[in-house]
């Protein structure tokens, strides 16, 4: 098997207080501080080499004061089963799809107006006379739809080969929640742009949530702020959608990709134990 | 390495007394700090959280003033077909504060008291989407969902669960105005309003409880 090809600075970190500072650390050898020569001196060596050792001497001084590139070879360069395949991707292309919408999300508040009376000018103003504002807004638009196929494929994955079994039950769970909070975070956002049909999906939206007996009409009540569609509607479904379920979903997919690194991935379905050579098998027992 | 070994067989050496240690104490100095800290933690917390939920879930509790708009003279309005009229019901929204209502005068043979006028809400009783009275038909018809209701509001198809809700009349100084919502049941006894999608009379009323943030019926 070829050898990875893990950074040399990253195959043992130091700690702190052992051995020498970084720059006269010549005598724990090469690997130590990264240097190819070996002998850690800064002679000979152009332009090139000089900013070399400079990127690995920033990694070295961040990582002996944080310790984190344990943290960070374990995660980075685990072990994956065999048969992982590119349905395996579907998660983190959900996870880029959710960093792209708070990107774009963060650079459309700066001119979005959360008000009743302004909120659809600011947005016309936003798509029409802003500098690239239609395609940001556009990212965000169908950014959002892309995310909901994308988080519905993974979990689709995760069902059909049978990811969400033992041990790792807590992160199906954790996935549902984030799932439901990606959907409020649809039906919030829809509202926003303060049109016609964000006017009147969402009145259907709060009617159905009202619509539910005994606590629904207390809930619509909520949403709404009070009995009609008001002054802080709007204002109260911007804050749950910039600041309330973002927080919650970051927060979440935390966890979500810490019980991944934890646990591990699955092998899909179709890839038997038995197929795994005997030796690996045997090591495995011993 | 030798505390070990005395431990596997089965003897625990003595430890000595913690600092502040006395005959016949039920807890730690170090635990009852634990408890206290935590403690002063939850009170922290619980002081910033109940405020702050109550800020946020304050507006249901809190009911409008009642308001009352005039639409026009009362002659301008007929028994026997609608008239359209906006209103404002939201103030300071502008147009999403605006709403559609359709008023006639009361008639001897669909109405108790035929000197009363008759405003009937746009707003479906199925999801909220707007209704639109469409004469050659006589019915109040629904674009969202297909929901039909009769001259007088009563469903007579579709997913409505009850009648489209009216609001209040008054005539004041030769001119009629338009006051809080209200809904109905299926007999059109007025009830406090409810949202779309609310039944209405019977059990439903406990299903559906009224809200503090609506006007009581009339």
């Amino acid at each position: 098997m070829p050898k990875l090809p893990v950074p040399a600075l990253l195959k043992k970190p130091r700690k702190p207080g052992e051995g020498a500072s970084v720059n006269t650390g010549s005598g724990n050898g090469a690997g130590r501080n990264g240097h190819p020569n070996g002998d850690g001196s800064s002679s000979g060596g152009g332009a090139l080499e000089t900013v070399k050792e400079g990127g690995i001497d920033v990694i070295g001084w961040l990582d002996s004061r944080t310790g984190a590139s344990p943290f960070l070879t374990g995660m980075l360069l685990r072990k994956v089963p065999k048969g992982t395949n590119w349905f395996y991707t579907l998660g983190s292309a959900t996870l880029f799809a959710f960093a792209m919408q708070a990107l774009t999300g963060v650079f459309l508040a700066m001119y979005y107006v959360p008000s009743s009376t302004e909120a659809y000018n600011s947005i016309a103003n936003l798509t029409n006379d802003v500098f690239l504002g239609e395609f940001v807004r556009g990212l965000h638009k169908w950014g959002a739809t892309l995310m909901i196929i994308l988080i519905f494929l993974h979990m689709g994955r995760t069902f059909f080969f049978g990811a969400y079994k033992y041990p790792r039950e807590l992160n199906w769970v954790i996935g549902v929640v984030l799932i439901i909070l990606t959907l409020v975070m649809g039906l919030t956002g829809y509202l926003l742009p303060f049109d016609q049909r964000s006017y009147w999906a969402t009145i259907v939206a709060m009617n159905i949530a009202g619509s539910g007996p005994v606590v629904g009409p207390y809930l619509a009540d909520f949403l709404r702020a009070g009995s009609e569609i008001g002054a802080t509607t709007l204002p109260r479904f911007y804050a749950v959608h910039m600041l309330l379920v973002p927080g919650a979903i970051i927060g979440l997919i935390g966890a979500h990709l810490y019980l991944v690194v934890k646990q591990g991935t699955t092998a899909p379905p179709w890839v038997r134990a038995d197929s795994q050579p005997k030796s690996l098998r045997e090591e495995d027992v011993g | 390495m030798a505390d070990q070994a005395d431990n596997k067989r089965g003897t625990t050496p003595e430890k000595p007394n913690p600092a502040g240690y006395y005959e016949g104490e039920t807890m730690t100095r170090r635990g009852a700090f634990a408890v206290a800290g935590q403690a002063l933690g939850g009170v922290a917390v619980t002081a910033v959280a109940l405020p702050v939920v109550g800020f946020a879930v304050a507006p249901i509790f809190d009911r409008p003033d009642e308001e009352w708009e005039g639409v026009g003279p009362p002659d301008d309005f007929s028994a026997d077909t609608y008239r359209q009229a906006v209103i404002t019901i939201v103030d300071g929204v502008g147009d999403s504060g605006k709403t559609t209502v359709y008023i006639r005068q009361g008639s001897p043979e669909l109405d108790e008291d035929p000197s009363e006028y008759i405003a009937i809400s746009t707003r479906c009783a199925h999801l909220g989407c707007p209704v639109r009275f469409v004469k050659a038909a006589g019915n109040f018809i629904c674009p969202c969902h297909g929901g039909v209701y009769d001259f007088e509001g009563k469903v007579i198809g579709g997913p409505p669960v009850r009648p489209l809700d009216r609001f209040q009349t008054r005539i004041t100084g030769g001119v009629l105005e338009v006051g809080p919502r209200f809904s109905v049941t299926n007999d059109l006894e007025p009830v406090r309003a409810r949202d779309p999608g609310e039944f209405t009379g019977g059990v439903w009323e406990y299903l559906y409880p009224p809200r503090p943030t609506t006007a009581p019926a009339p």
